[in-house]
């Protein structure tokens, strides 16, 4: 669906119903140089069992209109302002990687629209590499074949994204390219620039899931411990054989535990 | 740090798509000889059935042997995912059907395997999809051939049988100008010689039997989604972007940023279609795939050391292979082959037809059929055979005449092929 958010044109995919604010919702929010296609699995499933599903591109990616925002306390700001033109008064946010930074800060400085919160494929600091950092600025398609590679943990996936057939790492690549010419080095910088992120998680109120890959290799397991015990009851469950893109490389585990989460009391 | 480096050829084609199978522990890909797959529980099939998980239904749509051959074809092609199919043919007949029908129009190379201008010319005009043919060589002629309900350009990455290397960037621009995808016939070339998606190729697809497969004991296709083309920008396709009543409303595009094609082919192409592949000639074409780095260094070496014994034999009129400096595609073929030109091309016997039949007659090491890519050497008369329907003036366009002589070069002792030929040769002089 179109919704005017600040004046901008965005999109958000809904999982194949009509979007309804009545429902409880669950906005799914991507990471650097990606789209709202990283989560059609999940997104999808849930639209058809019980809640209103906004999947979104966030500004200057995929369908929506405007300059990628620069900050994460902006995008958090931008979330909001998201579900007051989708007529959501709160809902369950899931971010991956820099869209688990998205909402980390959202839920932190806005209790009261965030029910609770989702993190995969997450870490804090969330500081990216000099090299890497250095490639997304003047090398755009080196940078994307170092996160390719470093994203997945497999060259066999089970069943595939978003179905038999399909190349997950394939799909990864072509979809960062797809992005426009300097969205990933802007995506990248705001990762970098969040320092906040232990002072927000302390502040977290509402119940929180780590998702994470084992075999991660952008946002190691080990780079959450301060994170983890900063976001005081989080549940943490670890996915065995997948790297950062768990959505692609663990569609239905990654559904499994969302379904888990989301329905928990 | 080291720049972090994808698998090579050589491993992809060995490991990707495929891992030990969790239950049993076996190492090489099983043949999942089953129909169709038990459902979990009612939610879990409900969730299949309208995409909301990924898993296998029913093996027309999708089969877990099928799958580790698709994922490693698209792998190995730098595509987003493939389907396997009943044979190449089906192949190219799923890549048109999904974005083209009654009213559209193809813009095509006229150097083409006998059976996909058959399809082109004269099986697509009844179903409203109508192709013009031009030189494939002459850029302009690609251009001036647009209509603005064109929908797709073809061509095969080398022509059938003549060698004409495609230009594929300079196609690819045109089609892109066009708001239009290009799909090209890789099955001359093999992932190993060239990747069309480097080159600005859309689409691609294989026939499989060939040297993918390589032993000739399947028949088999493959359909690649390069994951480039952007079907909204181009407003051209409704069908990929558009809710379709015939599968639950679904808007393609929305689903997947860029794999519309794919989705589409396999949800709607598959399932009425019915073309698909049968997860034992799928086993079969991975057992290729696993040493296709290996067998196509030893075509390209085979036909090399042929090419130079034909050029110089007195029986020889002409070699046509784009390797030579005489072939008119010989620098865009060092631009966009450095490997190599592949194992099959033509040449022209001096003499008659009778002469060709004496040539054919004598052979013994290769065998006279209608196939090429196998690990054996084959020779065929195409004005006779494949190309038969084709008139004088189409096999003029196609760069045959009835003395040309295709050759597929196999994987024997390259001494052993050459002595053959010189048998060949000595009874076509005898005339």
């Amino acid at each position: 669906m179109e919704l005017q958010v600040s004046g901008r044109k965005v999109y958000a995919y809904t999982g194949g119903r009509a979007f309804d604010a009545k429902l409880p919702t669950v906005v799914f929010i991507h990471g650097a140089a990606h789209d709202h296609c990283v989560w059609v699995l999940q997104s999808r499933y849930l639209a058809h069992h019980g809640y209103g599903v906004l999947a979104v591109d966030l500004p200057g990616h995929g369908r929506s209109e405007g300059e990628p925002l620069r900050r994460v306390e902006d995008m958090a700001d931008w979330i909001v302002a998201l579900l007051d033109a989708a007529g959501v008064k709160s809902a369950a946010l899931v971010g991956h990687s820099m869209g688990a930074l998205i909402t980390l800060d959202c839920a932190a400085r806005h209790p009261d629209r965030v029910t609770r919160i989702a993190l995969l494929g997450t870490a804090f600091p969330m500081r990216v590499s000099g090299e890497l950092l250095e490639a997304a600025q003047h090398d755009e398609p080196a940078a994307h074949d170092m996160i390719n590679i470093w994203s997945h943990a497999s060259q066999a996936h089970y069943p595939s994204n978003p179905g038999p057939g399909f190349w997950v790492i394939g799909e990864n690549l072509r979809l960062m390219q797809r992005q426009k010419p300097g969205v990933l080095y802007i995506d990248f910088t705001a990762c970098n620039d969040y320092a906040a992120g232990l002072e927000r998680a302390a502040s977290v109120k509402c119940p929180a899931l780590l998702l994470l890959g084992r075999r991660d290799v952008m946002t190691p397991p080990r780079a959450t411990r301060e994170l983890v015990q900063a976001l005081k009851g989080a549940t943490v469950t670890t996915l065995a054989g997948s790297g950062h893109n768990l959505m692609g490389e663990k569609p239905d585990e990654v559904l499994d535990a969302l379904r888990e989460f989301l329905a928990s009391v | 740090m080291a720049a972090p480096k994808y698998p090579g050829f050589g491993t992809l084609s060995l490991h990707a798509g495929s891992r030990p199978d969790p239950v049993t522990g076996a190492r090489a890909t099983p043949i999942y000889f089953t129909t169709s797959f038990v459902f979990r529980d009612a939610d879990h099939a409900a969730a299949l059935f309208n995409m909301e998980r990924a898993g296998h239904v029913y093996s027309r749509i999708s089969n877990p042997t099928n799958a580790v051959l698709e994922e490693r074809i698209a792998a190995l092609e730098g595509g987003v995912g493939a389907i396997a199919t009943a044979s190449g043919q089906a192949a190219m007949h799923l890549a048109i059907a999904t974005i083209a029908g009654a009213g559209s129009h193809i813009v095509a190379s006229r150097a083409l395997y006998g059976g996909s201008h058959n399809l082109l010319a004269y099986t697509l005009p009844r179903f409203g999809i109508e192709t013009t043919f031009v030189n494939p060589r002459d850029l302009d002629a690609w251009k001036k051939a647009l209509r603005p309900n064109t929908r797709l350009l073809f061509g095969e990455t080398l022509g059938n049988p003549g060698l004409d290397v495609l230009d594929v960037p300079r196609v690819a621009e045109i089609a892109h100008a066009a708001k239009i995808p290009l799909l090209v016939d890789s099955t001359f070339t093999t992932p190993y010689l060239m990747r069309p998606f480097d080159l600005g190729a859309d689409l691609l697809f294989h026939s499989a039997t060939k040297f993918l497969g390589g032993h000739g004991v399947a028949i088999g296709g493959v359909l690649v989604d390069g994951g480039t083309f952007d079907w909204d920008a181009s407003g051209k396709f409704p069908e990929l972007t558009e809710a379709y009543g015939g599968f639950h409303g679904m808007d393609f595009q929305e689903e997947s940023t860029v794999a519309a094609f794919l989705l589409r082919a396999r949800r709607e192409g598959l399932r009425d279609f019915g073309a698909c592949m049968s997860p034992a000639t799928a086993f079969q074409i991975l057992q290729g795939v696993e040493t296709l780095p290996l067998r196509m260094e030893r075509h390209v070496a085979n036909t090399r050391r042929i090419v130079e014994f034909l050029t110089a034999h007195p029986a020889v009129e002409a070699v046509s292979y784009p390797e030579l400096p005489s072939h008119p595609d010989h620098a865009l073929a060092k631009e966009l082959l450095p490997k190599g030109c592949g194992s099959v091309f033509s040449f022209n016997l001096k003499g008659d037809r009778a002469a060709g039949r004496r040539f054919i007659e004598a052979l013994s090491v290769f065998s006279h059929l209608a196939n090429v890519g196998d690990a054996k050497s084959l020779v065929i008369h195409p004005a006779s055979t494949t190309h038969f329907r084709m008139d004088e003036a189409a096999l003029r366009g196609a760069g045959i005449t009835e003395g040309t002589v295709r050759l597929s070069i196999g994987l024997e002792e390259a001494d052993d092929l050459i002595e053959d030929l010189s048998r060949g040769l000595r009874a076509a002089q005898k005339g």
